[in-house]
């Protein structure tokens, strides 16, 4: 048995028995040791989310094995919490209501929702904001909302779909410091998808560079140098450097592609 | 570092509300008394001229002249058609308006909530969806007009078949109305919802529920004039009291500033009731920006 989360020749086929199949990703096979930090880099629509979303258990690979620790992935669960680009807050409740919600439908008591609340937002730096509506928080506090939901179930694997593509500059560079404290204070494995290699080279024990579509696995790029890493030194830029040689010839790929249809 | 965000992100809305000066305030309620002035001046004028013969089209201040002869038609029960008398108060007049309201009201409850669960019930058992959707989609067209008869056939005479005509003019759109909505629940909810270990009951009474219940309520107020219509119809022909009975007899006798008047009156009411549910939306229905709920 392998511990973490392990794919094996996994193909994910939109609409596979259609007449147009769309394959999102062809026999890719990943192990994440649990703890690790695991980014997917690749460009845009090459099937990285739809990985995600098998490893979510919300919807299932067409081909091979998706486990988790051992058992295979057939249900989503609050072990492996996806956090999506958008905050997607359930705009009717509360921020708090809302970090509390999965511990509501597990049948907690009160007190222990109020508490996990208020520990919750003094993680993710939200004290203070439990009562407002999430249409009074900024885009990055709507995202600590959202990562502080996923947190409260205690996930082994936190799944981020672009978490920060919608934020600016700045409050993307502060959430990527946030969630690195985060990661290593809880334990949890990460899953990241980004486009942005700077961001990958930032957060990442690993990177994964994927092919454009159908998504296949191009290079693995291990990264040891302790955090927070300064990306104008000389060794990241490098790194960025190789991602970027990797990333560009499938770009090209794609934008070919995309000219011909 | 939570704080100075904090502080600096929320506190905005109260501000700029208190900022309003009296002018903007009172702004809305000046456009519309320079609207209806409009309207009212354009009508005298017509009169004054005489283009428009005072008989037919008696102008306001001819049928808002002699308010407490026009009272005397108006009688809550029904029992008369045709002037009271004696009597006849504003108070008669406000109770024919209740009773108008009153069946408007049941019906929009009752047309609401039912379409609702039906919508969410189509969708959440299939067979049950299967099997209704064909006859919603199939009774929707039809005109609330052609069901007066089998109101009246079913219900007889009296409140029922004003409420069951008002409850089928929304009842058959609003169900569709559920259905559209419900399938567009963004994605991610029902995910996210999932994920959190929600049954398929849960993702509906937590989640899908309260997402769609704001569109629908801006629905039912696109349709209350429709409710009221239809109200006013039912009662012209069949209930024997309310605004739409004093109408009908104000035609057959041939009062036409008695059929302003009252025609006057029911504007007023369907504007308040339009004002009364923008209230409801926004105190019940909170997470809603203002900015959804529509002008005026």
């Amino acid at each position: 048995m392998t511990l973490g989360l392990s794919l094996k020749n996994v193909s994910k086929i939109w609409n596979p028995d259609g007449p147009d199949p769309v394959p999102a990703v062809v026999n890719l096979s990943l192990e994440v040791d649990n703890g690790e930090f695991v980014v997917l880099l690749g460009p845009s629509g090459c099937g990285k989310s739809s990985l995600l979303y098998v490893v979510a258990g919300l919807e299932s690979a067409t081909q091979g094995n998706v486990t988790f620790d051992g058992l295979e992935i057939t249900a989503p669960s609050p072990e492996r919490s996806l956090i999506f680009q958008e905050a997607s807050l359930y705009p009717w409740l509360t921020v708090q209501d809302n970090i509390t919600f999965g511990l509501k439908i597990a049948g907690a008591t009160e007190s222990k929702m109020v508490k996990a609340a208020d520990r919750l937002l003094r993680l993710v730096g939200l004290v203070g904001a439990g009562d407002k509506r999430p249409h009074e928080l900024s885009g990055g506090m709507r995202q600590r909302a959202a990562l502080a939901r996923a947190l409260t179930m205690e996930p082994k694997v936190l799944l981020m779909d672009e978490p920060f593509a919608a934020l600016d500059i700045q409050t993307r560079a502060r959430m990527q410091q946030h969630l690195l404290d985060i990661w290593s204070t809880s334990g949890a494995s990460v899953l990241l998808v980004t486009h942005s290699i700077d961001e990958a080279i930032a957060l990442a024990d690993r990177i994964v560079v994927f092919t454009s579509r159908p998504g296949q696995i191009k290079s693995e790029i291990r990264i040891d140098a302790p955090r927070p890493r300064d990306l104008r030194s000389a060794e990241m830029i490098d790194l960025a450097r190789q991602c970027e040689a990797h990333l560009a010839e499938e770009v090209e790929k794609a934008f070919k592609e995309q000219e011909f249809i | 570092m939570s704080h100075e965000t904090l502080n600096g992100a929320t506190p905005k809305p109260a501000m700029v509300r208190r900022g309003k000066t009296v002018m903007q305030r009172i702004e809305p309620a000046l456009w519309i008394v320079a609207s209806l002035s409009m309207f009212v001046g354009l009508w005298e004028i017509a009169w004054w001229r005489g283009w428009a013969n005072p008989l037919l089209l008696p102008p306001p201040h001819i049928f808002l002249a002699n308010l407490p002869d026009q009272f005397r038609f108006f009688d809550p029960n029904g029992h008369r058609a045709g002037a009271l008398a004696s009597g006849g108060s504003i108070w008669s007049v406000l109770g024919v308006i209740g009773w108008s309201s009153l069946r408007v009201l049941g019906g929009l409850v009752l047309g609401f909530t039912l379409s609702v669960f039906v919508g969410l019930g189509i969708r959440y058992f299939y067979v049950f969806g299967k099997l209704m959707l064909p006859i919603v989609t199939m009774l929707a067209p039809i005109s609330p007009v052609a069901w007066i008869p089998v109101a009246v056939f079913v219900f007889g005479i009296g409140n029922p078949p004003a409420i069951f005509l008002v409850f089928i003019a929304i009842f058959f759109i609003m169900t569709l109305a559920t259905l559209s909505q419900i399938d567009n629940v963004p994605k991610n909810y029902i995910q996210l919802a999932m994920i959190m270990g929600c049954s398929k009951r849960q993702i509906y009474r937590y989640v899908i529920l309260p997402t769609i219940l704001p569109d629908l309520f801006v629905t039912l107020r696109m349709n209350l004039f429709a409710a009221w219509m239809v109200v006013l119809i039912a009662e012209a022909v069949g209930v024997g009291s309310g605004l739409g009975q004093v109408t009908m007899m104000a035609r057959n006798t041939f009062n036409s500033s008695l059929v302003f008047f009252t025609m006057t009156l029911i504007g007023i009411t369907g504007f308040a009731f339009d004002q009364a549910l923008r209230y409801v939306q926004r105190k019940v229905l909170w997470w809603v920006g203002p900015s959804t709920v529509g002008g005026l």
